[in-house]
C-alpha cells in the first residue's frame, strides 16, 4: 500500500492557521484538539507518579514530606482520572472515528463539540491553578469531612476545575447519543454498526446518568465548605458516608466510561488483525450495555469498611460480582476470535494483547476486592492500588494505544515505524507489570495507601515497583517519539493500510476529507465482513 | 467517488433548503429530531442533577422527621403555594406559546412568551422575599445560623437543602427566563414558522421541566407536617 | 414537521386539573392522615409531574425512544435512592454478641445518652 499521491483535500489541510483549530466545529480537528490537551494532563499525571515511587524507593520520608505526598498522589489521581482517563478514549477517538464509522457527516450538535471541548480547558485550567497555589491535599475523591472542613488546601479550586470538567464530559456524552440514534448513515442498522460504535453509546449513557451526581456532589461539598452549609457535617447530624454513596454513583460507573471505549477499540483491532468477525458480535455489543447498566448497581463496594450496614453490603458484593459477567463475555469473546485467525502481527495487536493480559488480572484482583471478607484485609493497601491500575493503565490506556495506533494513519495519513511501535508495547507491557505486580503482594502483606513512610520489610518490592516506572516510562516515551516523528517523516498511508472493514477505511482517504464522505454513504452488510471479501494479507 | 458530486447536487435539488438547516443533516426532520432527542437526553441530566440534592432530603427526613416538621413550619406556605401556581400558570402559558407557534400565529407566540417570562420573574421576585425573610431571622445555614426550635442542628441540615434545592431551582428559573427572552426575540423577528419551531419547542421542554422539579419541591419542602403543626397551633 | 397540535382545551384542562391538585395537596397537608401525610403528597406530586409530561411536553404523542428516555430518567434516579437506602434502612439491624451496633448508625446530635445505654463492659483485664 504505497501511495504517492496526497489526497488534495483532507481535514488537515483544507484550512490552515490557530484561528482555523480553535474555531473548528470539525469532529475530527475536535479529536485531535483533545489528543494534544490529554497527552499534556498524561505527562503532569505521570510527573506526579513518578515523585510518588521516588518517594518510595525508601522506606523514610526523605524525599517530600508528608503534606508534600498527599499533595502529589492527589495531583496525580485528579489528573489522570478527570483530564486522561476519562475523555482519553470518548474524546480522543470517539471524536475522531465516531462520526466516520456511522457514515455522518459530523457529530449531531457540533457546536455543542466544540463547547465541550472549552469546558474541559477550563476545567483543566481550574485545576493547574490549584496546583500553582500549593497543591490539594485531599486525594482525588474529596471524601468528606476532611474536604469540607478539614483540608486547608485548595479543595474549592480543584473541585471547581473537576466540577467543570465533568459537565465537558456530560456534554460529549450528549452529543455521541443523539448522533448514534439519528445520523447514522442508510443501512446502518444497531446490529451492522462497529462494536465501538456499541462502546461508546454504552459510555454514553453512564457519562449522561452518572456525571451530573457527581457535580452536585462536588458542589454540595463546597456549599458546606464555603458557606457552612451542613449536608455531610457530623456535628449537625449529617452523614459523611452519605458523600461517599453520592460520589461513588458516578465514580464506579466512572471506570466503564474509562474502560468501555478502549474495549470497544479492542474488539475493532482484534478483528481487523485476526481477520475475523468478531465471535459472537451481539454478546459483546450487549455486554457493553450490560457493564453500563449493572455498573450503577454496585457502588458501595468502595464503602464496605466506612461503616454501612453489613446487610447492604451483601447486595453490592453480589451485584459486584454480577458485572464480571458481561466482563467475562467479552474477553472470552475476544480470545475466540483469535482462535483459527489469520493473526497478523503488527503493533495494534501487540498493545491488544497486552490489554487482554493486563485486564485479565486486573478484572480478577477485582472479584478479590468484592468479597465482603477478604476487602476488609485488602481494603485501602496496595493491592487495591494495583488493581484500579491494572484496569486503567494495563486496560484502559493500552486500549488507547491500541486504538491510537490503528487510527494513527487515518487521522494524519502517515505510518510510523511498527519496529518501534512494538517494542514500545513490549516496554510498557514489561514495566506496567514490573510497576503494579508487586504491588499486589505489597498490599496482601498489609502495606495501606497514601503514606509516605513504611517499615523496612517492605522495601525489596517497592523498589522493584519504582523501577518498572522508569522501564514504563521509557516505554511511553519512546511512544511520543515514533508517533510525533511519523507526522513528518512517516511513510504515506494509503487510505485503508490495514485492509480493514469499516466506512472509515473504505469510503474515505487518510486523511479523511473535511465533511467526511464525499457521498453519502449506504452500508449494505455488517461491521466485519472479512471472510467474505477474501481479504487475506500477505 | 465517481458520480460523487452529481449524487450529491442531486440530493439536495429533490427538496429547496430551508434557511435553518445545518449542512451535516440531510433533512429537516432529522436536525428535528436530533434536537428532540438531545433535550430529552439533557433533561435527563437535569433529573440526575438535582436527584443527589433529593437522595440528601430523603436520606435526613426519614432520620430526622421531628426537625424535618418542625423546620418545614417555619416556611412561608402562602408565598410558596402561589409560587406553585404561578408557575404552572406559566407552564400553560409556554404550551399555548409553543401550540402558536405550531400554527404558525407569531404575534400569539410572542404574547403568550412575554407572558410567561412575566410569571417566571413573578416567581422570581416572590422568592426574593422568602428569601430576605430567611437572611432576617438568621435561618440562613452557616457559622451565623439560628434556630431557637427544639432540633437547632438538624434544623440546619434541612436549610441547607431547603436553600440548595430553591437556590439551583431559581438558577434554572433565570437561565429559562433569559433563554425566553432570546426566543421571544427571535420569534418577533418572524425566525419560525410551522415547518421549524424547534427552539420554541425546545425552551418549552426546558420551561416544564424547571415547572416538575418546583411541583415536588413544593410539598417536600413546604408540606411536611402542617397538620401536626395546626395541631400544635390549636392546642 | 408536524408536531403533534393539541387543542386549547386539552390544555385548559390540564392547568385546571394542575390548580385543583395544587389545591387538594395543601388541603391534604393540612389534614392529619398520620403515616400516609408524605405518601398522598408525594403521590398527588408525582401525578401532577405525570400529567406535566404527558401532556404540556407531548410525551403522549412522542416517539417511544422520547417515552424511554423519560422513563430512564426516573429508573436511574429510583436506583440511587433505593440501593443508597438499602444502607441506611438495614443499619442497625445487626448487633454483635458484645452487644455494639456492627455498623454505623444513625449519627446522634446533642448531650450523650445516659450510662444505662453504654455497651458491654470489656472482657477482663488479665
Amino acid at each position: 500500500m504505497t501511495t504517492t499521491v496526497l489526497p488534495r483535500v483532507n481535514y488537515l489541510n483544507h484550512e490552515h492557521g490557530v484561528a482555523s483549530w480553535l474555531l473548528t466545529k470539525d469532529h475530527k480537528r475536535i479529536g485531535i484538539l483533545y489528543l494534544i490537551v490529554v497527552a499534556v494532563a498524561f505527562f503532569l499525571g505521570a510527573i506526579f507518579a513518578a515523585g510518588v515511587r521516588m518517594e518510595l524507593t525508601t522506606p523514610q520520608g526523605d524525599l517530600v514530606s508528608a503534606d508534600t505526598y498527599n499533595k502529589l498522589f492527589t495531583a496525580h489521581g485528579v489528573m489522570m482520572v478527570f483530564f486522561v482517563l476519562i475523555p482519553v478514549v470518548p474524546a480522543i477517538l470517539g471524536n475522531f472515528a465516531m462520526p466516520l464509522m456511522i457514515g455522518a457527516k459530523d457529530v449531531a450538535f457540533p457546536k455543542l463539540n466544540l463547547l465541550s471541548w472549552y469546558v474541559f480547558v477550563i476545567g483543566f485550567l481550574f485545576t493547574i491553578a490549584a496546583l500553582i497555589f500549593g497543591g490539594v491535599d485531599t486525594g482525588w475523591t474529596f471524601y468528606t469531612p476532611y474536604s469540607s472542613t478539614a483540608s486547608n488546601s485548595n479543595v474549592m479550586l480543584t473541585g471547581l476545575g473537576v466540577f467543570i470538567a465533568g459537565f465537558s464530559s456530560i456534554l460529549t456524552g450528549l452529543n455521541f447519543m443523539v448522533t448514534i440514534h439519528r445520523m447514522r448513515a442508510p443501512g446502518m442498522t444497531w446490529f451492522r454498526l462497529p462494536l465501538f460504535v456499541w462502546a461508546i453509546y454504552a459510555t454514553a449513557l453512564v457519562q449522561v446518568l452518572g456525571t451530573p451526581v457527581v457535580a452536585i456532589t462536588v458542589l454540595m461539598m463546597a456549599l458546606e465548605r464555603a458557606l457552612g452549609f451542613g449536608i455531610f457535617d457530623p456535628r449537625l447530624g449529617g452523614d459523611p458516608v452519605l458523600f461517599q454513596h453520592l460520589f461513588w454513583f458516578y465514580s464506579h460507573p466512572a471506570v466503564y466510561i474509562m474502560i468501555l471505549p478502549p474495549m470497544g477499540a479492542i474488539s475493532e483491532v482484534i478483528a481487523c488483525f485476526s481477520r475475523k468477525n468478531v465471535f459472537g458480535y451481539s454478546f459483546v455489543a450487549f455486554s457493553s450495555l450490560a457493564i453500563a447498566v449493572f455498573g450503577f448497581l454496585v457502588w458501595a463496594h468502595h464503602l464496605f469498611v466506612a461503616g454501612i450496614s453489613p446487610y447492604s453490603a451483601m447486595v453490592f458484593s453480589f451485584l459486584s460480582f454480577a458485572v464480571a459477567i458481561p466482563s467475562a463475555v467479552k474477553t472470552f469473546n475476544w480470545t475466540a476470535t483469535l482462535y483459527q485467525g489469520a493473526i497478523w502481527w503488527r503493533a495494534p495487536m501487540m498493545w491488544v494483547f497486552g490489554f487482554i493480559g493486563l485486564f485479565l488480572i486486573g478484572g480478577l484482583t477485582g472479584l478479590f476486592l468484592a468479597s465482603l471478607g477478604l476487602d476488609v484485609h485488602l481494603h485501602d493497601t496496595y493491592f487495591v492500588v494495583a488493581h484500579f491500575h491494572y484496569i486503567m493503565v494495563g486496560g484502559a490506556i493500552m486500549g488507547f494505544l491500541a486504538g491510537l495506533h490503528f487510527w494513527w494513519p487515518k487521522m494524519t495519513g502517515r505510518m510510523y515505524s511498527d519496529g518501534a511501535a512494538t517494542l514500545s508495547a513490549l516496554l510498557v507491557f514489561v514495566g506496567f507489570n514490573l510497576t503494579f505486580g508487586p504491588q499486589f503482594i505489597l498490599g496482601y502483606l498489609g502495606m495501606p495507601r497514601r503514606y509516605h513512610v513504611y517499615p523496612d520489610e517492605y522495601q525489596v518490592l517497592n523498589v522493584l515497583s519504582s523501577a518498572g516506572t522508569s522501564i514504563l516510562g521509557v516505554g511511553y516515551t519512546l511512544t511520543a517519539v515514533y508517533l510525533i516523528y511519523s507526522l513528518f517523516r512517516g511513510e504515506r498511508a494509503g487510505a485503508n493500510p490495514w485492509l480493514a472493514t469499516g466506512l472509515e477505511w473504505n469510503n474515505t482517504d487518510s486523511p479523511p476529507l473535511p465533511h467526511n464522505f464525499s457521498d453519502l454513504p449506504v452500508v449494505s452488510e455488517g461491521a466485519y465482513e472479512y471472510s467474505k471479501r477474501g481479504m487475506k494479507v500477505a | 467517488m465517481p458520480n460523487g458530486a452529481a449524487a450529491h447536487a442531486d440530493h439536495h435539488g429533490h427538496h429547496a433548503h430551508h434557511p435553518a438547516l445545518q449542512h451535516h443533516f440531510e433533512s429537516l426532520e432529522q436536525q428535528h429530531e436530533a434536537s428532540t432527542l438531545g433535550m430529552w437526553v439533557f433533561l435527563v441530566t437535569e433529573v440526575m442533577f438535582f436527584g443527589g440534592l433529593l437522595m440528601a432530603y430523603l436520606l435526613y427526613r426519614v432520620w430526622y422527621p421531628g426537625a424535618w416538621a418542625e423546620a418545614s413550619l417555619a416556611l412561608d406556605i402562602v408565598l410558596g403555594g402561589i409560587n406553585t401556581a404561578v408557575l404552572i400558570a406559566s407552564s400553560f402559558t409556554m404550551a399555548m406559546a409553543v401550540r402558536a407557534a405550531q400554527t404558525g400565529r407569531h404575534q400569539h407566540t410572542v404574547r403568550w412568551l412575554i407572558l410567561t417570562m412575566a410569571l417566571g420573574l413573578t416567581f422570581l421576585v416572590i422568592k426574593y422575599f422568602e428569601y430576605a425573610h430567611k437572611f432576617e431571622l438568621r435561618e440562613v445555614p452557616g457559622p451565623d445560623f439560628e434556630w431557637h426550635g427544639q432540633f437547632p442542628y438538624q434544623a440546619q441540615i434541612f436549610f441547607s437543602l431547603y436553600f440548595g434545592l430553591t437556590g439551583l431551582h431559581a438558577l434554572h428559573m433565570i437561565i429559562g427566563v433569559t433563554l425566553l427572552a432570546v426566543i421571544t426575540w427571535m420569534a418577533a423577528k418572524g425566525r419560525f414558522t410551522p415547518e421549524w419551531y424547534t427552539p420554541v419547542e425546545m425552551s418549552g421542554l426546558y420551561w416544564h421541566f424547571v415547572d416538575i422539579v418546583w411541583i415536588f419541591l413544593f410539598p417536600l419542602l413546604y408540606l411536611v407536617d402542617r397538620a401536626h403543626g395546626v395541631a400544635q397551633v390549636g392546642v | 414537521m408536524a408536531g403533534h397540535i393539541s387543542p386549547v382545551r386539552t390544555y385548559a384542562m390540564i392547568f385546571g386539573t394542575l390548580m385543583v391538585l395544587t389545591v387538594v395537596t395543601v388541603a391534604a397537608a393540612f389534614t392529619n392522615l398520620g403515616i400516609m401525610n408524605f405518601p398522598v403528597a408525594i403521590t398527588i406530586a408525582i401525578f401532577k409531574a405525570t400529567l406535566v409530561i404527558l401532556f404540556f411536553m407531548h410525551v403522549k404523542y412522542s416517539s417511544r425512544l422520547t417515552k424511554l428516555v423519560c422513563g430512564g430518567a426516573f429508573f436511574f434516579l429510583g436506583i440511587l435512592f433505593f440501593l443508597t437506602m438499602t444502607d441506611y434502612l438495614s443499619r442497625g439491624w445487626f448487633v454483635s454478641p458484645r452487644g455494639t451496633a456492627g455498623a454505623g448508625t444513625q449519627v446522634t446530635v446533642g448531650p450523650p445518652p445516659p450510662p444505662s445505654a453504654q455497651p458491654a463492659a470489656p472482657a477482663a483485664e488479665h
